[in-house]
């Protein structure tokens, strides 16, 4: 209410715009919600972290680009065996670290052994898992083998958590990242803002611009504010969505909407009884009106989907019919459940507007159908605790934003405990499969398998908001990973 | 005097010793672990184990307790879990904005409520007073996070005489600094001002009706002489006990002014904490506020000695 207040208020009195003096043009200060804690993107899950150091400081062997797809990052080239196991990188010459030593055959080792290393504090711990070893042939070539082939080994590789760091900076990497990328990390006021430089001495194609400032703006009100008085250039995952149709009415700025890889889900315990009954799942799958969700959570923004998989991947089945809004059907599965006259249970909201304002009118809309959900809003490290290892809950709304997430369902002990083992033997083919249409076939199984089995309630697919200034030109709509990529962006003349 | 000062002395020790136990034993009890919160949810149960064993957190409570209060005596708070640097750094850092930026406040609230409440006092029941009363009301009515984004409206995206928000930083300058917490320090300082001009003009009233007002006037002194001779140093007892609630208020009152403003201060560093489940930070920090408090409490204790020496013949 605070909020809403509040905007409507400043919304009400922004008729007059003023001209600032434009900022040198080849400078940018972008905002964004959250600061990083540290600076090592391979010891947290912090999505911060990456949102100011991926493919500006850090590189990995591979790497994301803004639409999604995986190219060629520090590695030029590579050859893959045929059985699958044996992965041979040529990195590119000439690539030096900012503190000006040679990134070699050599880091590559010592990056990804630290990464799965028994003591390592990697949060994606896992995508090394398959790796039995890494040799080094000479300082270009590295040989990684792996135990069972992997299809989305180059994909793992480009994740931010994958990046190559140097045994000789690794010390300092929390407070002063020395990476390889176009942009050198110069200065951070914590709580305030990080400054990065252009490195000239960088191995590919030179950053246009010279001096980046990320600043760091939570609350929602103040992120309007900063925009408006154009204290910032741009503002990257923009947390006020109601304040959208104004920046676009306003020739002073662009409004950039992309897809993320976040799947906003109902998640449901299914080993809690009554949702450990499919008729239950598929119940609640019916009672939910995605589109009202979208329009009332999001202000529209969002894509609805019916499965565990992100609408712009090529792989993706739109599945949305499976689960059509229809709260008759719901009653009467209910009722064939033996829950004639509905029942109670608890659903737990972490902080993100889309869980928050989202869990209250899905709670509106469980009721319609004699489903009484019992509201907490918990903080994230509460989340973590009781829903997410405690198991304790019924329901909770989360935007699963890891990229091509669809193999947690293989996994019994994840927190929504589905238990499927046709699930978990498609996932194994599917791991081992390296042909790209019969992974697509997999891909599709999957979708089907688990949205017929209506293991959580499929939401919408989470959008990416981003305001900039009318001028600045190549930054990314999309957030294919938590990225601010600013090596391509630059200032319109 | 030194009697009295040795007193107070003893009882600002014990109340910081028994604060630091309760501040964080009370934390502690907070669900959530750091190292889990860092990782996120894939992270393997090895690794989130290998992070406690690295921050520490292998260790039992009481040790922990005890390490830090040892710590904190040579002024080392020990390092933060998540952004792994020195406490004491960290919150140095802060203070260079929440330090000045509550003085600013204060200096503000001060100058604007004194004069208004002795105006008013000596106005009692004509139109200056009414106006001054109303005025207050006002100000003690508005919310300070509300007035803030008004004034943000009005002079940042409007006249664009201010930025909306954020620190300018030291290396800009003493100016660049005041310019920008301006903003800040007016919507933290006018509702503060508010309470203190009512208190002002209260304590005045009160000490107009006492005996030796009267006594004053009947030997010869004009209304203004009394006022200003008697009446005001005996008003002040009120004003400075909240001047000086006012400041530890404002030192951890900033939380919300601070999330408004974007400003790098030690409200926005606990912010920033508690979500992260950082606990040794927010103990540091609130142990901090509290040792500012009573220090600022022992100063007012001597303050009013200063004042009324009939409080060190009593005690």
């Amino acid at each position: 209410m605070k909020h809403f207040v509040s905007q409507l208020a400043l919304a009400s009195a922004l008729s007059v715009a003023g001209f600032a003096a434009h900022a040198a043009n080849t400078d940018i200060t972008v905002a964004m919600q959250l600061e990083p804690p540290h600076l090592d993107p391979t010891s947290a899950a912090a999505g911060a972290i990456d949102s100011v150091l991926y493919s500006n400081v850090f590189e990995g062997l591979t790497r994301f680009m803004g639409d999604g797809s995986v190219v060629a990052g520090l590695a030029k080239s590579w050859d893959i065996s045929n059985d699958g196991l044996v992965y041979t990188f040529i990195l590119h010459d000439n690539v030096l670290f900012h503190d000006g030593s040679t990134m070699d055959a050599e880091d590559v080792q010592f990056s990804l052994n630290r990464a799965r290393a028994d003591d390592s504090t990697n949060a994606q711990k896992a995508l090394f898992a398959g790796i039995t070893n890494i040799s080094v042939l000479d300082t270009a070539t590295v040989v990684v083998t792996l135990d069972a082939p992997n299809g989305n080994f180059l994909f793992n590789l480009a994740w931010g958590d994958a990046i190559i760091v140097a045994p000789e900076s690794i010390d300092g990497i929390k407070q002063a990242p020395i990476g390889t990328g176009a942009f050198k990390f110069a200065n951070w006021v914590q709580g305030d803002k990080i400054e990065l430089i252009r490195n000239d001495a960088y191995w590919g194609t030179p950053a246009v611009l010279e001096n980046v400032t990320f600043k760091f703006i939570s609350d929602p009100t103040a992120a309007f504010a900063s925009v408006m008085a154009e204290d910032v250039d741009a503002f990257v995952g923009f947390p006020a969505p109601e304040n959208l149709p104004q920046f676009e009415a306003d020739p002073r700025f662009q409004v950039l909407v992309g897809s993320t890889e976040g799947e906003t889900i109902l998640s449901t315990n299914n080993k809690m009884p009554p949702f450990d009954n499919v008729k239950v799942r598929e119940a609640l799958a019916h009672a939910i009106d995605r589109r009202a969700i979208v329009d009332g959570a999001m202000f529209g923004y969002g894509t609805p989907i019916g499965t565990h998989f992100a609408p712009h991947n090529p792989a993706y089945v739109d599945l949305t019919g499976t689960s059509a809004y229809d709260p008759e059907l719901a009653k009467k599965l209910l009722a064939e459940a033996g829950f004639a006259d509905g029942f109670e249970t608890t659903l737990h909201l972490p902080p993100p507007s889309y869980a928050r304002r989202g869990g209250e009118i899905i709670a509106a809309q469980l009721a319609q159908v004699g489903i009484k959900a019992q509201i907490t809003n918990v903080e994230w490290a509460q989340w973590l605790e009781t829903v997410f290892r405690g198991k304790d809950f019924g329901l909770t709304i989360v935007s699963h934003t890891e990229p091509m997430d669809i193999s947690i369902y293989a996994n019994p002990e994840y927190y929504f405990q589905y238990e499927n083992p046709a699930f978990q033997e498609l996932i194994t083919n599917l791991n081992a499969t390296t042909d790209p249409e019969a992974r697509t076939a997999l891909m599709g199984d999957a979708q089907r398998m688990i949205s017929g089995d209506y293991v959580n309630g499929y939401l919408f697919q989470l959008a990416q908001l981003s305001v900039a200034k009318a001028g600045v030109q190549g930054l990314w709509a999309n957030a294919p990973t938590q990225a601010t990529d600013l090596t391509a962006v630059s200032w319109a003349d | 005097m030194i009697r009295y000062t040795l007193k107070r002395f003893l009882s600002l020790c014990i109340s910081l010793a028994v604060a630091s136990l309760l501040i964080f034993f009370v934390i502690e009890i907070a669900p959530g672990d750091p190292a889990s919160f860092m990782l996120g949810i894939n992270a393997q149960p090895d690794t989130v184990a290998a992070l406690r064993a690295e921050l520490g957190l292998d260790v039992p409570k009481f040790e922990r307790y005890l390490a830090w209060t040892q710590g904190m005596l040579t002024g080392d708070f020990g390092m933060s879990y998540t952004y792994r640097t020195p406490i004491s750094q960290m919150v140095a850092d802060r203070l260079w904005v929440s330090l000045p930026l509550a003085l600013f406040a204060l200096a503000l609230s001060t100058i604007i409520a004194l004069p208004a409440g002795i105006y008013a006092a000596a106005r009692r029941g004509k139109t200056g007073d009414v106006a001054v009363m109303s005025a207050t009301q006002l100000g003690v009515a508005i919310p300070n996070f509300w007035f803030a984004m008004m004034l943000v409206l009005i002079f940042a995206i409007k006249l664009r005489w201010f930025a909306g928000g954020g620190f300018a930083g030291w290396d800009k300058g003493l100016g660049a600094v005041m310019w920008s917490l301006t903003l800040p320090a007016i919507s933290l300082a006018l509702p503060q001002a508010a309470i203190l001009a009512r208190v002002m003009r209260s304590a005045l009233l009160d000490v107009m009706n006492e005996d030796f007002m009267r006594t004053a006037r009947a030997k010869g002194l004009t209304t203004t002489q009394t006022l200003w001779k008697h009446g005001l140093r005996n008003a002040l007892i009120p004003v400075l006990t909240i001047i000086g609630l006012q400041f530890s208020f404002l030192l951890a009152g900033g939380i919300i002014i601070e999330q408004v403003f974007y400003l790098p201060g030690l409200g926005r560093l606990v912010f920033q904490a508690i979500s992260a489940r950082d606990l040794i930070v927010v103990e540091s920090v609130v142990m901090l506020l509290v040792f500012a408090v009573i220090v600022v409490n022992f100063a007012v204790d001597l303050a009013y000695a200063t004042v009324d020496p009939r409080l060190r013949a009593r005690t």
